[in-house]
């Protein structure tokens, strides 16, 4: 979150990890304020973590019945970074969805 | 509306589904040790705690709902595990019960065809939710056992009694089944074949709700 804010400190970015007491763990409130927190028109992606942080995060789109909210499955840190520094440069919701793959196939060191 | 008579083992009411509820609470407090101790082997280490922590966020709310009717019980008991477990079982416990919920949607009193048509809709939510199936070392390999093996004794003419207790036994085979294969799903995925040999967290709380709701009837 701090290294996508430092990219493109324009971005509007929240994030929603851990339980409300700070514990770890997914929580529903923490996801849905996030979401409202950066929503406009434009639309909102939300990056996770596996198991709980998926499954929760889908709870509250379907609560929320709007489908400008979008999961993306991708490396957590470097899709964050890249969808950071996209979404300052005016791209769709959708070019995002297609944009963020690419952070699939950075390598920190080549092999 | 009829009473129930008592040590009736065919119905239930909303008042037995509190009463459901709150013995499934009690039994997470006393087997929160044990879940967390099974998470602990190829999880990480949540499963007690978290279940705890729901279901005492339900517990908060239980009595604003004990005067309507079993759907809406449910259904804020979903949304209650959904909103405080914390780890995997909230929204996939929380899925469960808000399914059974919509089916069973202003019900006061209900009867094994109803339970099971509520059951067939919790065990279809696990399976959407977790985009998973039977085999995969998950609550599902309690849950689906115990669901056929429930809809086949209503079936044959059970009363509600009766089919959980064959409910529950084919639970509790699923529960040791999920000691003899590998994750496919979940943290203990990660695990692949080092996660034979070790009890499944989620199948063993799956298996304590149906105990605990056989135990009320």
């Amino acid at each position: 979150m701090e290294i996508a804010k430092m990219t493109a400190p324009h971005a509007p970015l929240a994030a929603a990890g851990g339980l409300e007491d700070g514990e770890l763990g997914t929580s529903y409130g923490k996801i849905s304020a996030a979401i409202d927190e950066v929503y406009s028109e434009d639309g909102v992606v939300v990056l996770m973590d596996m198991g709980s942080a998926v499954m929760t995060t889908e709870i509250v789109i379907e609560d929320k019945a709007d489908s400008k909210v979008r999961m993306l499955d991708c490396p957590l840190v470097e899709g964050a970074v890249l969808a950071a520094v996209e979404s300052t440069g005016g791209i769709s919701l959708e070019d995002l969805t297609v944009k963020i793959k690419e952070s699939y196939n950075v390598r920190k060191f080549p092999e | 509306m009829e009473m129930l008579s008592k040590g009736d083992t065919n119905m239930l009411d909303t008042a037995k589904m509190a009463e459901i509820i709150r013995a499934i609470a009690a039994r997470m407090e006393t087997e929160k040790d044990y879940l967390t101790q099974l998470d602990n082997e190829i999880g990480d280490g949540d499963h007690g705690i978290n279940m705890v922590r729901g279901f005492n966020a339900v517990m908060d709310k239980l009595p604003e709902w004990e005067n309507g009717d079993i759907g809406a019980l449910l259904k804020g008991t979903g949304m209650q595990l959904v909103s405080n477990v914390g780890g995997a079982s909230g929204p996939l416990y929380g899925t469960a019960f808000m399914k059974a919920g919509n089916v069973l949607k202003g019900k006061s009193a209900i009867e094994a065809a109803d339970f099971a048509a509520a059951l067939e809709a919790a065990v279809g939510g696990v399976k959407l939710r977790g985009k998973s199936t039977e085999g995969e070392k998950t609550m599902l390999d309690a849950l689906c056992p115990a669901h056929k093996a429930f809809t086949e004794a209503v079936a044959a003419g059970d009363e509600l009694k009766a089919a959980l207790q064959k409910a529950v036994a084919a639970a509790e085979a699923g529960v040791e089944y999920t000691k003899t294969i590998a994750a496919t799903k979940g943290r203990a995925s990660y695990l692949g074949e080092r996660s034979i040999g070790h009890q499944d967290p989620g199948a063993t709380s799956s298996l304590f709700i149906l105990q605990e709701i056989e135990k009320c009837l």
